[in-house]
């Protein structure tokens, strides 16, 4: 069951905001200006560059093997196993992107920019969301079977 | 100078919003969703379409294709390797880097 669990960001450190919102700030200028110097083709690559991708695991990587810690256990195999996770829903997430990205490339141009970058989005969480389901729906019925 | 400092603002701020995100949400693999959600994309599109019009745009989005399956190649091998050897999440995911600009160049390449 997916819950939001607003307590986890007191975890969070100021320094790993700021390291988030660094890294985003630069990607997105880099891919900017790789837009510029090479053109839109290439540039173009850099919007689905995993900006922040390496960041984000290590920072989870971290957090689990700080709770492991506080229980007096180490944690780097747990820590390990949860950004392993955490890839998993992100390569889901990158059946959504690929959609986000195509309903750009074939809307965008004679309609109206925020309406399709909105519907786009849109189209992005419930794809992805849909995927999530649908493979953790099969999953279950794969291990009850296998039991 | 003034759009360079406005995208990295934007890119900042939209980057670090999807990080939050995968914070809140449980369990790690519905969070892990937002590790590939379209921030820099959200970020760029706005004023690239201001700046170049939406042709420019949409030559943009169509390569972008490409490189999220590269984000997927990537994510998948990153999850793999991760689980099945335990490496540092870091060195992984740094180390594979190159596999994201092999797919993703490579797809550009083939398919122009």
């Amino acid at each position: 069951m997916v819950s939001a669990q607003l307590s986890s960001l007191k975890d969070i450190r100021l320094r790993e905001y700021c390291v988030r919102f660094l890294f985003g700030g630069l990607c997105t200028v880099a891919a900017g200006l790789i837009a510029e110097r090479f053109g839109p083709a290439v540039g173009g690559l850099f919007l689905a560059f995993p900006a922040i991708f390496p960041a984000g695991a290590s920072l989870l990587e971290t957090h689990e093997k700080r709770k492991m810690a506080k229980a007096g256990l180490d944690g780097t195999n747990q820590g390990r196993a949860a950004a392993s996770v955490d890839s998993a829903g992100a390569s889901i997430g990158c059946i959504g992107l690929v959609e986000f990205a195509v309903i750009l490339w074939r809307t965008l141009p004679g309609h109206n920019a925020p309406i399709v970058i909105a519907l786009a989005t849109a189209a992005w969480l419930i794809l992805s969301v849909v995927v999530w389901y649908t493979r953790k729906s099969r999953w279950f019925r794969w291990r009850k079977t296998a039991e | 100078m003034t759009e360079i400092v406005a995208r990295f603002l934007i890119g900042g701020i939209v980057v670090s919003c999807f990080a939050l995100l995968g914070e809140i949400f449980r369990p790690k693999s519905f969070a892990g969703l937002f590790g590939a959600a379209p921030s820099i994309a959200l970020a760029t599109f706005g004023l690239t379409i201001v700046k170049h019009g939406h042709p420019y745009a949409a030559i943009e989005a169509r390569s972008m294709v490409f490189g999220a399956i590269a984000f997927f190649v990537y994510a998948c091998a990153s999850s793999f390797i991760l689980m099945r050897y335990k490496p540092s999440a870091l060195a992984t995911t740094t180390a594979l880097m190159p596999v994201w600009f092999g797919v993703s160049f490579g797809l550009l390449y083939l398919i122009p």
